[in-house]
C-alpha cells in the first residue's frame, strides 16, 4: 500500500523521468500482483486481515493521486526560483527567502485574514447557537423544515449570493438608507462599521459576508449536538435546585461543546482561506491572504511565493486548530 | 392518616390540558417515612400527578401542600423534593461523583460537606468505588442507583420516582425492589412512586393510590386493596379475579344473596361488600371472587365446563365457561392423589362462605379478569 502510493504520488509529482519512471511502474505493478496473489494463495485468514487494506485501496490511491502528489509539488514549488519574470518552470532551488517574503510582505493581508475569520466564527456563533437551541428543543413538528431552511441559500451559487450582498450594502442600497432613516449612522460610523456613510468596502462588510455566508456550517453541527441532548437532564437539574440559566451553563452547554468545536472549524478554516468576500465586498484595505494569493497565482505569475504563502496559511491554520482542540478537549465529551 | 405529620398533601387537584381532563380531584395525602405507590394503567394521570408534586407541572385548581405550606405556584429548583426520573436522565458530561454533588453544589454548599454527603450517600447506594466512573461505563442497576444518591443526597422532603424499575429486567427488578425498601429504610426519607405495575406496587408499598383515567380510585394498603376493593376497576387491575355480575335477590340477617346471571345464587357474608354498594333487592351488582378461594368439588357452587388446565409448578390453573358462557377461573393447589381435570370435564367450583365480595354495578367484561385479553389489555 505504501509503495503504491509512494509510488503515485512520485510520479504524480514529477519526481522521476525517463527509466527510474519505468522501474517506479513496475515496482507499484509488482506490489499490487504481489498484493492479489497473497490474498489469492493464502486462507481465509490471510484475505480477512488484508481486506482493510483492500477497502483503502481506492481512496488512499485517489488522495495520493489528487492531494499528496499536488501538496508534494507545491511544495517543491514554494522552494524554487525564478530565472525571470516569465520564467513559467521555476527551479527547485531551497528557495527559503520565498517564506520570508510571504511573512514580511503579506503581514496584513495574515493578520486581517485570521482576524476577519475570527469575528466571523464568533458571530456565527452568537447567531447560530440560539437559532440551533432553538430549532432543537422547540422546533416540534417543524423540525426539518426549519432546517431545511437553513440550508436554503446553498440552494444558490456561493458567488451570486456574495454579489447580491454588494446591491444590499450599496451607497444607494435598502440596508444604508434605512440606517439612515433609523439615524443610526452616526452611532455606526463611531463604532468603526460605516464608513463616510458607506458600508460597502468596509471590514464589516467584509466580515459580514464571511459570517452571512458561513452562517449554515455553523448551525447544522450545533444543531447536531443540541439536537442530542435529552430535554429531561434540564429537568434533572432544575430538580437538583438549579434555574434554567444554570441548567443551560452547567448541562446543555457543555454537552454542546462538540458541535461549538466543529462549527468553529467549518467556519473558521474556509473563512481564514476566503477570498470571494474580501473581492466583491471589500477594498483594497481589506484583501485577505486568498486574495493575494490569488492575486500572485493568477496575475503575477509568481508560483513560487504563491505556493509559500498557502503553505504558510496551512501551517498556521493546523496550528491554531490544535492549539483549539487542546483548549476545548472534545474527545472527553460524549 | 394523621393529615398533621403528612409530607405531602394533595388539596382536590385538578389537572386539565384544553378540554382533557388529566387528573380529577386528587385528594390524599402521603405521611412522614412511607413508602407510597400510585398506580395505574398508562395514561391514569400517575405521572402528570408526580410531576405536579415535583413542580413540572402546575395544578389547574386545587392546592400540593409540601410539610404543610402550598407550593402549587412554587417552581422545581425552590421545592424540596427531588425525582428519579424514568430511565435516569443522568449527566453524561459529569462522573458518578459530580453527578451525585450537583444539587449540593447548586445549594452552594462548601467542598467538605459536598465530599462528606457524596460520599456517604454513594455508600449507602453501594457505589463508593465507582465515584470516578462516567455513566455510560456503569450497568442499568448500577445507574439506577447513581440517580437515586443523586437524589436522596438534597436529603429531601419526599423523593419522586417514576416508573424506577421498568428499565430493568425481571431479575434485576426484583433484586432493586428489595434494594429500594432497604435504603429507604435506612434514610427514612418518603418515597412516592409511580408505576403501573402492581407486582411492584404490592411489594414494595406502605399504601397505594389505585388511579384510573386520571381519577384517584382508592388509596389503602396493599391487604385492604387486594381484599376490599372499592370498585370494579380496582378489583379487577389488582391481582385476578372472577368478577359475576348478578341481581341482588332478598337481604337477610346482613347476609345478602345475589341471584347470578349464568343461573346460580351466591350468598354474600354481611360486611363483604364495598362501600358504595346499595343493598336492597334488585340492585346490579358483581360478586368477586378471587380464583385462589376456588377449590374443586363441593355440593353447592359454580359449575363449569372446563376448557383449559395450566401447570403451573406449586399450583394448577382451571379455567372453564359456566352454562351462559362466563369465563371462571381458580387456581388450585396441585395433588397428586387425586385426579386433575382435563378439558371437557363438568366439575364444580366452591368456595369458603366468607369469600364473595360485592362490588356495586356490572363489569364491561363478566368473568375471569385474566384470561380474556381484551380485560387484560383494557386494565393496561
Amino acid at each position: 500500500m505504501l509503495v503504491l502510493a509512494i509510488g503515485v504520488v512520485s510520479i504524480g509529482a514529477g519526481w522521476v523521468s525517463g527509466a527510474t519512471r519505468l522501474v517506479a511502474l513496475s515496482v507499484m505493478l509488482v506490489s499490487v500482483v504481489a498484493l492479489v496473489w497473497t490474498a489469492f494463495v493464502g486462507g481465509l485468514e490471510t484475505r480477512r486481515a488484508l481486506a482493510p487494506y483492500g477497502l483503502l485501496k481506492p481512496g488512499i490511491l485517489w488522495l495520493s493521486l489528487f492531494f499528496l502528489a499536488p501538496l508534494w509539488s507545491m511544495f517543491q514549488m514554494s522552494l524554487s526560483s525564478k530565472q525571470s519574470r516569465f520564467d513559467f518552470f521555476p527551479d527547485f532551488t531551497w528557495e527559503w527567502s520565498n517564506y520570508s517574503t510571504a511573512l514580511t510582505d503579506f503581514a496584513p493581508q495574515f493578520t486581517r485574514s485570521f482576524s476577519y475569520a475570527a469575528i466571523a466564527t464568533v458571530l456565527t456563533l452568537l447567531i447560530g447557537y440560539p437559532l440551533a437551541y432553538v430549532i432543537a428543543f422547540r422546533g416540534g413538528k417543524y423540525r426539518t423544515i426549519l432546517l431545511g431552511l437553513v440550508a436554503v441559500p446553498f440552494f444558490t451559487s456561493y458567488l451570486i449570493r456574495t454579489l447580491a450582498w454588494q446591491n444590499l450594502l450599496a451607497d444607494s442600497g435598502p440596508v444604508v438608507s434605512l440606517l439612515n432613516t433609523l439615524r443610526l449612522d452616526t452611532p455606526l460610523e463611531w463604532l468603526n462599521i460605516m464608513d463616510n456613510g458607506r458600508l460597502m468596502n468596509t471590514p464589516a462588510a467584509v466580515i459580514g459576508g464571511l459570517t452571512y455566508n458561513f452562517l449554515p456550517f455553523m448551525i447544522l453541527p450545533l444543531y447536531v449536538s443540541l439536537e442530542k441532548i435529552d430535554v429531561r437532564l434540564v429537568d434533572a437539574a432544575m430538580d437538583l435546585y438549579t434555574t434554567a440559566t444554570g441548567a443551560f451553563r452547567r448541562v446543555v452547554l457543555p454537552l454542546s461543546l462538540p458541535g461549538v468545536f466543529a462549527g468553529s472549524l467549518l467556519v473558521f478554516i474556509p473563512a481564514a482561506g476566503d477570498f470571494v468576500n474580501a473581492q466583491f465586498l471589500g477594498s483594497p484595505s481589506t484583501t485577505m491572504v486568498g486574495n493575494s494569493i490569488q492575486n500572485q497565482f493568477l496575475r503575477e505569475l509568481n508560483y513560487p511565493l504563491a505556493s509559500a504563502m498557502s503553505f504558510v496559511l496551512m501551517a498556521v491554520i493546523t496550528c491554531s486548530v490544535l492549539v483549539y482542540a487542546k483548549f476545548m478537549g472534545t474527545d472527553d465529551l460524549v | 392518616m394523621d393529615t398533621g405529620d403528612s409530607v405531602v398533601q394533595l388539596d382536590k387537584v385538578r389537572k386539565q390540558y384544553g378540554s382533557f381532563v388529566a387528573v380529577h380531584e386528587a385528594d390524599f395525602s402521603i405521611g412522614r417515612g412511607e413508602f407510597f405507590a400510585m398506580l395505574g394503567p398508562s395514561g391514569c394521570g400517575k405521572t402528570t400527578t408526580l410531576k405536579m408534586i415535583a413542580g413540572f407541572e402546575e395544578p389547574t385548581s386545587g392546592r400540593i401542600l409540601l410539610e404543610g405550606e402550598d407550593v402549587s405556584d412554587v417552581p422545581p429548583h425552590k421545592r424540596n423534593v427531588n425525582t428519579v426520573f424514568q430511565q435516569y436522565a443522568l449527566f453524561p458530561h459529569m462522573s458518578v461523583f459530580d453527578n451525585v454533588a450537583f444539587g449540593p453544589r447548586s445549594k452552594k454548599l462548601n467542598d467538605t460537606e459536598v465530599n462528606r454527603r457524596v460520599r456517604e450517600m454513594l455508600d449507602v447506594v453501594r457505589l463508593g468505588d465507582f465515584a470516578s466512573r462516567r455513566p455510560a461505563q456503569l450497568s442499568g442497576g448500577q445507574q439506577q442507583r447513581v440517580a437515586l444518591a443523586r437524589a436522596l443526597v438534597n436529603y429531601p422532603s419526599a423523593l419522586l420516582l417514576d416508573e424506577p424499575l421498568a428499565a430493568l429486567d425481571l431479575k434485576l427488578r426484583e433484586a432493586m425492589q428489595i434494594e429500594l425498601k432497604r435504603i429507604q429504610r435506612e434514610v427514612g426519607i418518603t418515597f412516592v412512586f409511580v408505576t403501573h405495575d402492581q407486582g411492584e406496587a404490592l411489594t414494595m408499598s406502605d399504601r397505594i393510590a389505585v388511579m384510573s383515567e386520571g381519577r384517584v380510585e382508592q388509596v389503602g394498603a396493599p391487604f385492604d386493596i387486594y381484599s376490599r376493593p372499592e370498585s370494579l376497576f380496582v378489583a379487577g387491575f389488582i391481582g385476578s379475579a372472577n368478577l359475576l355480575p348478578g341481581t341482588i335477590a332478598s337481604t337477610d340477617g346482613g347476609s345478602t344473596r345475589v341471584d347470578l346471571a349464568g343461573g346460580a345464587q351466591v350468598v354474600v357474608p354481611a360486611g363483604n361488600s364495598a362501600d358504595n354498594v346499595s343493598l336492597s333487592s334488585g340492585t346490579r351488582v358483581t360478586v368477586m371472587i378471587r380464583p385462589e378461594q376456588l377449590s374443586l368439588g363441593g355440593a353447592t357452587g359454580l359449575s363449569i365446563d372446563v376448557t383449559d388446565t395450566v401447570f403451573q409448578g406449586a399450583t394448577l390453573r382451571l379455567v372453564g365457561r359456566m352454562s351462559n358462557g362466563t369465563e371462571v377461573s381458580a387456581v388450585l393447589p396441585v395433588d397428586p392423589q387425586r385426579v386433575t381435570p382435563v378439558p371437557g370435564n363438568a366439575v364444580t367450583l366452591s368456595w369458603h362462605q366468607s369469600a364473595p365480595y360485592l362490588l356495586d354495578g356490572w363489569p364491561d367484561n363478566a368473568g375471569s379478569t385474566t384470561t380474556n385479553v381484551d380485560n387484560v389489555e383494557a386494565a393496561l
